[in-house]
């Protein structure tokens, strides 16, 4: 048995080395990740290592930069929270309904993606300021949206909301409608059906599209400095911070705050990561 | 990891889920219609309307503006150089991943999405660090008088990094699903890997690369933050569109602004039909494939 085993281990491994190509694709493929990607992310960690700890903790605990950190975690994971409950709405009325001009409206959800975030960040700013068309009819109420903090919400909530869509939508039509029928015949009330049955299987999916979108939102630079009013302590987000420190040539202060945020998103991807590979294990089981 | 959209090749069915009031289906569906149009639609046709404002002529005034033209040109040059380079990158990575399997192969993934979940504030700073003046090459860089930090080397430097993984993130899957079935019998019946490659792969293949370079080329030519580190702003020289509008922004010339706005968000439209376009005929052809 370990003998024919054996055998078709090495008939599998053969048949995969019969393609040419794969020492020159990926050897290009590692010098070029490492060139472009891996050595000069690397920089970074080496740069901050000769911060030494004492400064790096001076550095990342800065009032300025607890500042920075409240309202780009709080905007960045309000926008998200936003996004789950609209992305969902739109995912579902999106994969279940038919309406005029569906199509239409399946594709503008990638509009964010597609669209540069300078563009959005001045189409969200005229949008909302007092002469803007929504702006107008908030002005006389007092509420400013446009150069204000609320500013940097609108346009994490704009940049975020693509994430969640695709991330369920598409779990969303997989799932068999008999299930649901089978739910309901077996005598589950609508609302039973979609907290016992739906529900749970799209939550690896909606927390995954949540952390995508809330990721995203942390490093979000480009749209958010042109709605927001900047200052330090009340519309400075962190990567804006980051770029302060940059222009006043305090390079290490950038480094510090930017490892943070570099680690911060990596933990993130590593949960949507494992989240995923757990959804996808756990459908395969059933 | 966040960042580009997939392809959606799913076959809909609609209207098998629970038989909902038709109300609900109503006031759920308007809700999300006036989601969308107001949050995504409506800022586009507030700019488009700004740009035009002070009528046609004005507009395209704009685009005799030699800072407007000289950003234009570097907008094409980084692109031009930034998306054929991670075409070449995105093939390769993904044939050997796709078609091969070796140990580490998950880790590889993991590390091509780098980019992705890096803000582009801190791509333009590790470029910063690196070959900047007070960076680990810079000594070295300045002895052989050699600029990279605000010039226009260090832009499309930058936006080869933002874009590194659009086109294999978008080839992996794809050639995956594809197996390789097809490659195999090519070589059986006497091709060269040069035939096989460009006769079955490239043909295969040629919709998902279309999507992923038209993905790249829309980030390329968008990418704000990452630029903008790397850039220091120089009207004439090192300014991209999306620079020229920061700068136009603070120069209080906001027409100039959304103007060029409007132009870049014609190509996000463009990219938007390729999209739509890409999904329709490999939804087709999936249709016949398993017919």
């Amino acid at each position: 048995m370990s003998a024919a085993l054996q055998a078709t281990k090495t008939t599998k491994s053969r048949k995969h080395h019969v393609l040419p190509g794969f020492g020159l694709s990926l050897g290009f493929t590692i010098f070029w990740l490492s060139a472009v990607v891996l050595i000069p992310l690397t920089t970074l960690f080496f740069k901050t290592c000769q911060l030494g700890w004492p400064n790096f903790v001076k550095i990342v605990t800065d009032p300025e930069a607890i500042a920075a950190y409240k309202l780009s975690f709080g905007a960045s994971f309000t926008a998200a929270l936003i996004n789950l409950f609209f992305g969902f709405l739109v995912a579902w009325v999106l994969g279940r309904y038919d309406f005029p001009f569906r199509k239409f409206f399946d594709s503008i959800v990638d509009l964010p993606f597609a669209l540069p975030t300078a563009v959005a960040g001045i189409s969200l700013a005229a949008l909302y300021s007092d002469k803007g068309w929504i702006g107008h009819f908030l002005a006389p109420h007092n509420i400013k949206i446009s150069y204000t903090p609320t500013g940097v919400y609108i346009a994490l909530i704009f940049i975020g909301l693509p994430y969640v869509v695709r991330t369920i939508q598409p779990v969303l039509e997989d799932l068999e409608g008999q299930v649901e029928e089978a739910a309901e015949s077996l005598g589950a009330s609508r609302m039973q059906t979609f907290l016992r049955v739906l529900l749970p299987t799209l939550l690896p999916a909606a927390i995954a599209g949540f952390s995508l979108a809330f990721a995203r939102a942390l490093g979000e630079y480009g749209s958010v400095i042109f709605i927001s009013n900047n200052l330090p302590f009340k519309g400075e987000i962190v990567p804006q911070l980051i770029v302060n420190e940059l222009s006043n040539y305090d390079y290490p202060a950038a480094t510090g705050l930017a490892v943070v945020m570099l680690v911060t998103s990596f933990v993130l991807l590593l949960l949507v990561n494992t989240i995923q590979r757990y959804a996808s294990r756990h459908q395969e089981a059933r | 990891m966040a960042g580009a959209p997939k392809l959606n090749l799913k076959q809909r069915h609609t209207g098998r889920s629970v038989t909902k009031p038709i109300w609900v289906r109503i006031i759920l569906t308007l809700i999300a219609i006036i989601f969308l149009v107001g949050f995504l639609l409506l800022p586009l046709l507030e700019v488009f309307a700004q740009a035009f404002a002070g009528g046609v002529a004005t507009y395209f005034a704009t685009f005799k503006d030699p800072f407007v033209l000289s950003a234009i040109r570097l907008t094409l040059l980084a692109a031009a150089i930034a998306v054929p380079l991670n075409v070449v990158f995105g093939v390769a990575a993904a044939w050997s991943i796709s078609k091969f399997n070796f140990p580490g192969k998950n880790i590889l993934i993991t590390l091509i999405d780098i980019p992705f979940a890096v803000s582009p504030v801190i791509a333009g700073l590790v470029f910063l660090l690196l070959f900047g003046h007070q960076g680990v090459l810079g000594p070295w860089l300045e002895a052989h008088n050699w600029k990279i930090v605000f010039a226009p080397a260090g832009i499309v430097i930058a936006t080869l990094f933002v874009t590194f993984p659009f086109v294999a993130r978008e080839l992996i899957p794809l050639m995956q699903s594809q197996g390789t079935d097809e490659e195999q019998a090519a070589l059986m019946l006497g091709a060269n890997g040069w035939q096989m490659f460009r006769r079955i792969t490239v043909p295969n293949i040629k919709w998902g690369l279309i999507y992923g370079v038209i993905l790249c080329n829309s980030r390329a030519m968008g990418e704000f933050g990452a630029v903008y580190v790397v850039s220091g702003s120089i009207q004439g020289v090192t300014n991209t569109m999306p620079l020229e509008i920061e700068t136009r922004m603070e120069n209080f010339d906001f027409t100039t602004a959304y103007t060029l706005a409007t132009a870049l968000a014609m190509l996000a439209l463009i990219t938007l039909i390729v999209k739509t376009i890409v999904e329709y005929r490999s939804t087709r052809l999936l249709a016949e494939a398993t017919e």
